[in-house]
């Protein structure tokens, strides 16, 4: 990550890199890095073991702003697409 | 009495377990949510009697729906807890056993799913495990009773380490360190159970897998039933009640007061068992012989869709097209349990957030979904005069459903939350479940429906000799012939359908009607009032004020249908 930085001077941000669950690609592995819901949300996400540093796979996503499928520890949760929009993802470097 | 509490997250097999453990048959299948109210058993327990509760499935003792406040207010008088765990997803689990620890409350862990680990390539260090976690820790697997006797045997062990109360990081940060000492994954590669588990998520796969689901649903449904009642049923009826009706017809006159309650009108001179509506004629025929085949046949299918886990897959395709009617893809569970009976499918609307949601789901479900009793008529009575009348009364009620729907989203106040769930893996359904299951509801049906039929044939009866039924026709009649130019009699059938959808229907064969007008009739007749049963469950789900609501909804909806359908056919 260092060496990209070279020559962007300081005004590459980190958080550049960040995407949601609804533009990461199906198929691509991440990690949850944050969970922009209210308080009812959070409540719902830690309840399924979604919670910022968890490790995540995007299994699929329905057409016409549909839910988005993901694998958390060996389980599928469906995620509405509103809700998927508001959580961050770091996505894996791909190799 | 010992109270002893089966709690963990849902979908786990907390229900099996119990049933185990208890003997007390309670309904399993493969998706969160089934165990919606709490059940209750005894077992033995070192020669004593314990109670076992099987309380429903909670990820977390900070609720987040009504099922799991069910939960968290059953977790206060229970004397122990066994703590029923899905062995494939430990981290997650953990969280609600930790909370747990936290409660004090003597406990063992029922570490379920056990045989799944091996073929997913997890191996759990099981003493490490008891050991950090300071309780029993029993591996079981509820679905082939693979320790549980040893579980049992570990039940007086029950013991509480009272963990100091803790925040959510640092109890998921515990997790992750009892994790790393005790949870080892092996690489390995799909299994073909999960190619298609993500085929059915996918929107293209997805679409096909759930027509061609729903298609062979539909046709099996279809086989099972018309099988049943043309080569069992019927050839029954034909060749051992019938003879048996006849001579007692003959016996009592052929006519008169009492022969009009137990054998009915003759038609033509003779015994028709569904236009002659005597007790022993349509009253056993009308549940036997018409409604039992289909309730036996969508049961049947509807426990493999269940059990299969295929239901949450159906829920994710679904929800875009119910957003747009104020719900989110998990309201097609009860939907589709609305098509067995409504009874259980508006108990089944707790699985579903907010109270907006749950109104617009029941409302829908007892407007436009048709119970099994009743869609069995209309392939009897419908189905007689072409089966492209039957897909209009369906058509119509699947537009209805749309269009009501999406009415109620536009004006109904409040929030609807969004999806978010637990899709299980798929599973060979289990034989046994399968048909227990189908032995339970079957059962259910006749216990629940054989009197209120009985009853009903003979209520009708009498009110038709004391001249009620004539006042309520001619009091209807600009209604019933005026807007849905039905004969005015049908009225009566109209009534009785608050009583039995299925009788009523039943009501409309003898008179006459042209095959528009039975549509028409079969239209309202399935819109207009829900059954009494259906009434008390929506007044205890709902209260009265949203009660109301619905049947406003309900008669203005069934009158404008009707009046449309009138017109057009």
């Amino acid at each position: 990550m260092r060496r990209h930085m070279h020559g962007f001077g300081g005004r590459f941000r980190p958080e550049a890199e960040l995407v949601t669950l609804v533009q990461l690609k199906s198929g691509q592995s991440g990690t949850v890095v944050d969970i922009q819901g209210g308080r009812r949300m959070t409540d719902r996400f830690n309840a399924l073991g979604i919670i910022p540093g968890k490790k995540i796979t995007k299994t699929s996503a329905m057409l016409m702003r549909g839910p988005v499928t993901i694998e958390v520890d060996r389980v599928e949760v469906a995620i509405g697409f509103g809700m998927a929009n508001k959580v961050m993802v770091k996505p894996d470097r791909v190799p | 009495m010992t109270r002893i509490l089966l709690m963990g997250n849902p979908n786990v097999g907390k229900s099996v377990l119990f049933s185990r453990l208890t003997g007390v048959q309670a309904i399993v299948s493969n998706y969160p949510g089934t165990t919606i109210s709490y059940t209750r058993g005894n077992m033995k327990l070192a020669e004593e009697l314990a109670e076992v509760i099987d309380v429903p499935g909670t990820y977390t003792l900070e609720p987040t729906s009504e099922a799991e406040e069910i939960a968290l207010r059953l977790l206060d008088s229970g004397d122990i807890v066994i703590n029923v765990v899905n062995a494939i997803n430990l981290e997650r689990n953990l969280y609600l056993t930790l909370q747990l620890l936290e409660r004090g409350v003597p406990m063992v862990v029922a570490l379920n799913l056990w045989d799944d680990t091996k073929h997913r390539g997890i191996d759990i260090d099981l003493e490490k495990l008891e050991e950090r976690l300071g309780v029993p820790v029993i591996p079981t697997v509820a679905v082939t009773g693979q320790g549980v006797k040893e579980l049992v045997e570990n039940i007086p062990r029950a013991t509480s380490p009272q963990l100091p109360p803790t925040t959510r990081d640092q109890r998921w940060a515990a997790i992750g360190q009892i994790i790393e000492q005790v949870q080892h994954i092996r690489h390995r590669h799909h299994t073909w159970r999960e190619r298609l588990s993500d085929a059915s998520v996918k929107p293209l796969s997805g679409g096909f897998i759930a027509l061609g689901i729903l298609a062979a649903s539909f046709f099996i449904i279809r086989l099972i039933g018309e099988g049943l009642i043309n080569y069992v049923l019927n050839p029954l009826f034909d060749t051992l009640w019938a003879p048996v009706i006849s001579r007692l017809s003959q016996l009592m006159g052929s006519t008169g007061f009492l022969h009009d309650i137990v054998i009915g009108k003759l038609i033509d001179g003779e015994v028709d068992f569904v236009q002659s509506f005597g007790l022993l004629t349509s009253g056993l025929y009308v549940p036997f012989g018409m409604v039992l085949p289909y309730i036996v046949s969508f049961y049947f299918v509807l426990g493999i869709l269940e059990d299969t886990g295929y239901l949450p897959r159906l829920a994710v395709l679904m929800d875009t097209i119910m957003h747009r009617l104020g719900l989110h893809g998990y309201a097609i569970i009860p939907t589709l349990l609305g098509l067995g009976c409504n009874v259980p499918a508006i108990l089944a609307t707790r699985i579903l957030e907010s109270k907006r949601e749950r109104f617009i789901a029941a409302t829908l479900i007892s407007i436009a979904v048709p119970c099994a009793a009743l869609q069995a008529m209309i392939f009897g009575l419908v189905g007689e005069r072409g089966i492209g009348y039957v897909a209009i009364v369906y058509g119509t009620l699947f537009i209805v459903w749309i269009i009501l729907g999406f009415i109620l989203n536009r004006t109904v106040k409040g929030f609807s939350p969004e999806l978010l769930i637990e899709i299980p893996p798929y599973r060979l359904p289990p034989w046994r479940t399968v048909l227990q299951k189908l032995w339970f509801r079957t059962y259910g049906f006749l216990a629940e429906a054989i009197p209120i039929i009985l009853g009903a044939i003979l209520v009708i009866n009498v009110l038709y000799i004391l001249g009620v039924f004539d006042a309520i026709a001619n009091f209807t009649a600009p209604v019933v012939t005026g807007l849905l130019g039905l004969p005015k009699e049908a009225v009566t059938a109209l009534v009785i359908g608050f009583l039995r959808k299925d009788v009523a229907l039943g009501m409309l064969a003898p008179l006459a009607l042209t095959s528009g007008q039975l549509v028409v009739g079969s239209v309202v007749l399935a819109m207009l009032f829900p059954c009494i049963a259906t009434f008390v469950v929506m007044f205890r789900e709902l209260g009265v004020v949203n009660l109301l609501k619905a049947v406003g909804v309900m008669i203005v909806a069934a009158l404008v249908t009707g009046g449309i359908l009138n017109l057009i056919l």
